[in-house]
Parts: C-alpha cells; structure tokens; sequence
C-alpha cells in the first residue's frame, strides 16, 4: 500500500484551490540500475477527484509526471465543510484515495 | 501540476542563449514554480508517524527521545544542533543523536543502521525523521551552542576539516564554499565560512532534491561533498561530519531556517 | 610523488593561528592540528578507487591547508618544485584537436568513489564547471578566471611561432602543475595528478590555444 497523499483545500469566494502531493516513485520505464537492467514503468495512469461523492476531475497520466507528483485545481462551488477525495490508480494496479474538508 | 513546471521550465530553455543573467533569471523561475508542493511534505508526515510509532525490540516510541532541549521537545531542538550531550559525552548532530535514541529507547541496533546505504531501511526512516524534525523548527534562526569546552573544540576541528585539501584533485569545502559569488557552472556557492544569509547553506538542509526525488540529510549532503571532493568514504555520523555541521552551524548564527527546503 | 603524513611539519605550519590564547586545559592550535588529522583518519574509509591514501597530504596540500595563506618561504618552495615537476610534451608537440578539448573541457566526470577506473581515459577535465570558455556555453562556473577569447588576448596568431613560446609553454605547465605558478591555486594539477595525460592534455591546450578553435573567435 501506498504511502497517504497530502491534501489540502481552502475556499475563497465561490471556488475552492486543492492541492494534492502523492507519494509515489513514477518510473518512466526509460531508466536503467546501475547493473544496466532496464528498472520497469511504474506510474499513476488515471487521477480523479470528487467533491462530495461527485466526481468532478479526472485525468490520464503517463511515465512524462515526476515522482511524487503536485497537483493543484480549483474546484466551482465548493465551501467549507465539503468533502474531496482524490484517487488514483497506477500500471500495476495499486490504487489510493484519500479525503481532506474544505477549510 | 508538476509535470507543467518541467514543462514550463523547458519552455524557459531557448532563453538560455541569450545573457546569463536569463539563464540565472530562468532557473530562479523554475525553482520558484518547485518551491509550491514540496514533496518533503510527505516525508515530514511519514516522520512524525515514527516519532510516535512503538517500533524495534523494546516496542517504543521515540517520544522520550532528547533532542538537547529536555525529554520529548522537538521544536527549536533542530536549530540548537549539533550540541554536548552529558549522555553520551559527545557533541552530537540530529541524525547521531537519533541513532543514540533509536539504540537506548527502541533498542534498534545503531551500528547496522550507520551501516545501512542512504534510502534503504531504517536509512529511508532516518530521513523521513530528519524532515519532520527540522519542519518543527521551521522559520527559527540558527543558534548552535558553544558552552562547553566540546563544542568549542569541535568547531575548530571542523574549521581546519573544512580547508583540509587532498585527494587527487586538491579540493577542500573552501575549494567551493570559501568566498562569496562563486559558482559550479550555474550552481550558485553559499560561502560557508560566515552566515550566508536566511534559507541558505546550512540552513537549507534536510531538503528534498527534485532532480533525484529524495530527501537528503545533512549527512546524505556532506557524503556527497566528499564524493565530489574525490575524498575517501566519510563513515556515517563520524566524528568530521559532526564537526564539519559545527563549523558551518556556528558560522551560520541568526539564520532563518527553512529546512526541509526543495532543490533542483 | 613525495606523500608523507608528517605531523610535525603540519604543526609548524599551524603559526598563521597564532595570536588566539588557549585557555587553561583548552587545546592548543598545534594540538587541534593534530587532533583534527586523527579525527580525518577514523572518520574515512576506502570506498572503491577512493581509498584513504588520498588523505596523506604532500607539501603543497599541507601548505594550503588554512584559512591564511602559508609563509612566502614554504610557498615559494612549493612553486619551485612543481616547476620543476612540470613534464613536457614529447616532441615539443603541444596542441591537439580543440573539439576534442571541448568534449573533455565539458566533461566533470572521474576520481569519485563511484567511477570504476582511475585511469586518465575515464576522465574529464571539468574546465566548465569552474571557467567560461567558449561563448556558446552558457553554463559555467566562476571559481576560476574566464578562458574566453585565451589566445587572442594573449596575441597567439600561430601556437608554433617561436613568438607564442612562452604563453604556450606556460599554459601547458598550468594544466600540468597549477602550484607551478601560484602555490594554492584552486585548480587541480591535471598531468602532475595523473588525472589527464599527455594526449587529453595537448586537447584541452588546442580549445584555449587554436586561432581555429571557436574560444578565440
């Protein structure tokens, strides 16, 4: 199992500003060890985020991201109080979600 | 998104061809769109977990660890090392000190983890520690104590380590870190024999680095140094590195640290 | 190469430390000199080809060793040797082929505990990392003068005109042994070191020295 991402999100006026660090080592699948064996891909494919149970963010990732990505959006109509949570699932079929309340 | 900033920073490259001052302007830029998000976060929660984590023979927690300012007090502890401790009547760093801690309180084996390759095993905790640690003490200014006549003796042993030249190219830390405005190709050279200023240098580490996406230690740090300088393997939590952390802590007094800072 | 550990020498050399009284029971300089070379010998160990004989320091090493520059007696001593260590090209041949020299002068690599060889073929000549040479590169670093425009301000039209003797020869005698000319230069004794041979070496001297090479266009 992962380790937990970190997310935060604050609400200003009428929108909400997520920001989201997951833990995750994102092997391009181009790199070699230092026996000169090619280490295999290992990345987040597909991001989603939903507020309240809604989803309202999806995204399809490749090995191009960096390790332990920062992902930041706005979210419409989200105040204090609400509920996101952000998944995400690699090529090996690991998966992770995690919640934060709007502040 | 961070993939944008590596984007937005290869965006930034013709730039180069032009003066190099663009060139230093594009790296600030770039290092400016890392610093929202630093992955060190991640370490930092991953630390205080295993502060509070009963773990290793004894199953305890590091709760009642001394970090120099009494049982258990972790903030301003960071700023205030390396220092004496009666304990073990040596001047410690924060990573030799956690060893001592890990070995008295959990019962751990201190010497297989000085042992143990950066980033694996109890190594891997060790950094994620060292992060949560030095966050604590986030926005404090450096102020290294020299008391006792320990701490006094390891600066100046730490002074001469740092000009000490050998190996086949000659190097000392004063090769790089002995004046002002110096550079390695567009890598920008605190001056480590006096305050470099807030955030820099000494200040500045643990911090994770961006272009291998680790977090780095000051040991982790000075290891590579040495590795640069064409030195000889320093052990780990010897007593020149603790030394060397002196020297460059004291010279460093007021500094605000920003530690875990983000590099390149 | 003369490589001694000699504490003694080390100690007599501590005198630009003079002037800070120790305290009662406090350590003197010398003895910090001393505890300090002690300290160095527990904490390293060998890793690879960096083994702990590159602790063992000769004169010129020991001599720079400070915050304060040695005594003009032990300096001028210094130079006189490494002049006199200075080994010439064979056939008083001194330049190869600049791009060669560009590919070295780009290169940093070598001499790390990491690198599997010590021989001058795995190595580079690290000159970016400490000098701006060619204006095309951008990324350079200023530990060290810049190279730009070497031979044309110096008025090397033909390296082989007896007229450019003397810049020649003394450019290759920096690479060779920088203390030849400044007994605490920061710049690493490529030939005396073993860290580049004669062929890289008469590469590099063709980037600074060729009217041709793009440095002095």
């Amino acid at each position: 199992m992962a380790d937990p991402m970190r997310i935060r999100a604050q609400a200003a006026g009428d929108k909400a500003t997520v920001r989201v660090l997951m833990a995750h080592e994102m092997e391009s699948g181009q790199r070699k060890d230092a026996a000169g064996k090619t280490i295999p891909a290992w990345y987040i494919n597909e991001v989603s985020a939903a507020l309240n149970g809604k989803v309202v963010l999806t995204a399809e990732w490749g090995p191009s991201v960096s390790k332990n990505p920062f992902l930041q959006f706005v979210i419409k109509g989200a105040k204090a109080g609400d509920k996101v949570q952000v998944s995400w699932t690699d090529n090996k079929g690991d998966k992770r979600s995690d919640e934060a309340t709007v502040s | 998104m961070k993939h944008w900033s590596w984007v937005a920073a290869l965006a930034l490259l013709p730039g180069l061809a032009c003066a190099q001052k663009t060139a230093a302007d594009s790296i600030a830029e770039y290092r400016a769109l890392l610093a929202d998000g630093n992955p060190a976060e991640l370490f930092e929660a991953k630390g205080e977990d295993l502060w509070k984590a009963k773990r290793g023979p004894k199953n305890a927690s590091l709760e009642r660890c001394d970090l120099g300012q009494g049982a258990g007090v972790v903030k301003g502890a960071f700023v205030r090392l390396p220092r004496w401790f009666a304990d073990t009547q040596r001047v410690q760093d924060l990573e030799s000190r956690l060893l001592t801690c890990m070995s008295t309180l959990q019962g751990l084996d201190a010497e297989a983890i000085a042992k143990t390759p950066f980033g694996k095993g109890e190594q891997a905790n060790m950094e994620a520690l060292v992060a949560w640690i030095s966050a604590e003490s986030r926005g404090q200014r450096m102020q290294l104590p020299q008391v006792h006549a320990a701490e006094q003796r390891m600066y100046e042993l730490g002074k001469r380590a740092f000009f000490f030249r050998g190996g086949p190219m000659d190097f000392s830390c004063a090769s790089c870190h002995g004046e002002d405005g110096k550079r390695i190709r567009l890598q920008d050279l605190p001056n480590l024999t006096k305050n470099p200023g807030d955030g820099v240098g000494f200040a500045a580490w643990p911090a994770y680095r961006v272009s291998s996406g680790e977090l780095w230690g000051m040991q982790r740090r000075l290891n590579d140094c040495y590795r640069q300088q064409r030195f000889p393997y320093p052990g780990y939590a010897s007593e020149v590195t603790i030394a060397l952390a002196v020297y460059m802590g004291v010279n460093a007094k007021g500094a605000e640290s920003i530690a875990p800072a983000i590099k390149r | 190469m003369n490589k001694r550990f000699v504490w003694a020498a080390v100690a007599a050399l501590a005198l630009g430390a003079a002037g800070c009284a120790s305290l009662p029971g406090q350590p003197t300089p010398a003895e910090l000199d001393a505890q300090a070379l002690a300290m160095l010998k527990a904490s390293f160990r060998d890793e690879g080809i960096a083994t702990t004989k590159r602790l063992e320091q000769d004169l010129g090493q020991q001599a720079c060793s400070a915050e304060s520059a040695p005594p003009e007696g032990v300096a001028k001593r210094v130079e006189a040797e490494a002049l006199a260590s200075i080994k010439w090209p064979a056939g008083g041949q001194y330049l190869g082929d600049w791009r060669e020299g560009e590919k070295l002068a780009q290169n940093g690599r070598g001499m790390t505990w990491t690198d599997k060889s010590a021989a001058p073929a795995a190595n580079g000549a690290n000159c970016y990392n400490c000098h701006q040479i060619s204006k095309e590169e951008v990324s350079f670093g200023t530990i060290g003068p810049s190279l730009y425009n070497y031979g044309k301000i110096r008025g090397v039209k033909d390296p082989a005109d007896p007229a450019s003797a003397a810049i020649v020869q003394y450019t290759w005698g920096k690479l060779w042994n920088s203390k030849a000319y400044n007994a605490c230069s920061n710049m690493p004794r490529f030939g005396h070191a073993g860290l580049l041979n004669e062929e890289q070496l008469r590469h590099v001297m063709a980037l600074i020295l060729d009217p041709r090479s793009p440095v002095n266009q």
